[in-house]
């Protein structure tokens, strides 16, 4: 039962990261009907930024208490990824705006092998040691279950950020302009909004929460390199579809389903007879599933083709 | 107040607007009466900024707005509610109509007019939180209107306010469509294929065929003439 507890933890704490990223994943979809498949790198970068902003910033953030420091750190490396995402748009997805969405997506997979070879040459190809930005204390112990402050921390953060994420979507007049654009561009320019201001903002959200993402599981996994982005880019492109994509709510919810799972199956591989080495199969495994049996997703409207 | 000259527009190699030239005084109802396929979407488009005009200008209070991007023709009070409604079908009514203030930021000049559509138009208030994808066409209709309202337009472009609408609801939404004209004191340039209804509420028509202006005149003569009884008024 303590084993069961602590492993649907874990699974939660994963599951928090990739429905950061996931987020990003079905809101760009939800504004412009393209995958962005250049997302999981962003997460990269996030990570990156938390790195060197680390190093830059020493004595000032060895000066102020750790919460302050790691929540500067955050800041900043979404801030940085934010303003990174808008220029992606900008200088790769726009010009091809009315153009097949074909040609966007492979766009956008080229975006994503330029900043992960980019990523080598700047960053070097071996993986790096990244700072306990949170000291790492046992806080558990209750019931036998180990829970780390990293993990709460973790938890905590990114459960706030979706928190955020929701009031900014269904409260504020930005958040109403992306939805009205998500479900009728044409009419959402006919109430006056400028829609490439809504995209931009969508992205620069997005890429701020993968950031975010990056950082958070650094802190989990501390050890980085360029291509860490990839796996756990398309896990929660996994999520997103799982969710419904387009659905943010959907999103957060297939991130924390692949996460248990994915946690599940490493946990328990000796009882089911599934080497732990295929964890990261699972996601791909549940991608056919829903595919097969639920195209649209757990809460995905299905959505008509228009004749 | 609203004046187009020589307009053209093309969908690729294709030609759709051959210099069409109208007029819409302040303050009047014109209309654009035509078959399928005239050129009468494609005229309030263009005009809107939807779509890219080849030739000829546009010119709204004064103003050169030809080809100027969708979202400021808004912004200078002419707005255009298209055809088939597009309401955002999965946010309420409520929503709908805040959407419609998206340029505004006057919380009391907002709240007076999302009054002002409720009274017109009584069934929405009874479907406030109603997503508006679950209304009925005639319905949505509505929306569609008191969402353009909400801008706070001295200009108004409706396109084909009666589609695939039940008849009963079709009189209530004209009516309106007068009363927003004289109380509300709102030009509005009509694009309808039931040339009926459009020449009875407008002052001055205008008939299209195959991109060209084919017959101008005010509404009352065009209703008595010859040609426009028999193919559009079906005598």
């Amino acid at each position: 039962m303590a084993q069961l507890l602590q492993q649907l933890l874990n699974g939660i704490f994963l599951g928090s990261i990739y429905a950061l990223i996931a987020l990003g994943y079905t809101m760009v979809y939800g504004v412009l009907r393209f995958i962005n498949f250049a997302h999981g790198d962003v997460f990269m970068l996030g990570a990156f930024a938390g790195l060197y902003l680390n190093k830059l910033m020493g004595p000032v953030l060895a000066a102020v208490p750790w919460p302050v420091a790691i929540g500067l750190v955050l800041l900043l490396s979404m801030l940085i990824c934010a303003t990174l995402g808008i220029v992606i748009e900008l200088l790769a997805y726009r010009p091809l705006r009315d153009k097949p969405r074909l040609n966007v997506l492979i766009t956008a997979i080229g975006v994503s092998l330029l900043l992960e070879y980019t990523g080598q040459l700047v960053f070097g190809a071996t993986q790096q040691p990244f700072p306990a930005l949170i000291p790492r204390t046992n806080v558990g112990g209750l019931g036998g279950l180990t829970v780390t402050t990293t993990q709460v921390l973790v938890a905590i953060t990114a459960f706030g950020l979706m928190l955020a994420l929701r009031f900014i979507v269904l409260k504020t007049k930005m958040g109403l302009a992306m939805r009205a654009l998500s479900l009728n561009p044409t009419a959402s320019a006919l109430m006056g909004v400028n829609n490439s201001v809504i995209i931009s903002f969508t992205f620069g959200l997005g890429s701020a929460l993968a950031a975010a993402g990056g950082i958070l599981y650094a802190s989990l996994y501390p050890s980085i390199e360029p291509f860490m982005g990839i796996l756990p880019g398309l896990k929660a492109f996994v999520a997103a579809v799982l969710g419904g994509i387009g659905n943010i709510p959907g999103a957060a919810l297939g991130g924390l389903i692949i996460g248990v799972t994915e946690t599940l199956v490493a946990g328990y591989s000796q009882q089911i007879g599934i080497p732990s080495g295929y964890r990261d199969g699972v996601a791909f495994v549940i991608l056919i599933l829903i595919l097969l049996f639920k195209p649209s997703g757990l809460l995905g409207k299905v959505e008509r083709e228009k004749v | 107040m609203l004046e187009i000259k020589n307009l053209e527009v093309g969908y690729g190699s294709i030609k759709a607007l051959h210099g069409i030239s109208l007029k819409v005084p302040e303050k009047s109802i014109v209309t654009l009466i035509g078959a399928n396929g005239a050129g009468k979407s494609t005229t309030l488009r263009a005009i809107s900024g939807l779509l890219r005009v080849r030739g000829g200008s546009v010119t709204y209070d004064g103003q050169d707005v030809t080809n100027m991007p969708a979202h400021q023709v808004v912004a200078r009070g002419l707005c255009h509610v298209p055809e088939g409604r597009m309401v955002f079908a999965n946010l309420t009514v409520d929503e709908n109509l805040r959407m419609g203030a998206y340029l505004r930021n006057d919380r009391a000049g907002i709240a007076e007019d999302v009054e002002y559509c409720f009274q017109i138009f009584p069934r929405l208030k009874e479907r406030i939180d109603q997503p508006a994808g679950t209304m009925s066409g005639g319905e949505q209709q509505m929306l569609a209107i008191a969402r353009a309202l909400m801008s706070k337009p001295r200009c108004l472009m409706l396109d084909e306010p009666s589609l695939g609408i039940a008849p009963m609801l079709v009189r209530a939404i004209f009516e309106q469509i007068v009363a927003i004209n004289k109380e509300r004191g709102i030009t509005v340039l009509l694009v309808e294929q039931n040339a009926n209804l459009a020449l009875q509420v407008s002052q001055y028509g205008y008939v299209l065929e195959t991109g060209r202006v084919l017959l101008e005149d005010t509404s009352e003569s065009l209703r008595k003439d010859p040609q426009v009884r028999e193919a559009y008024l079906g005598d």
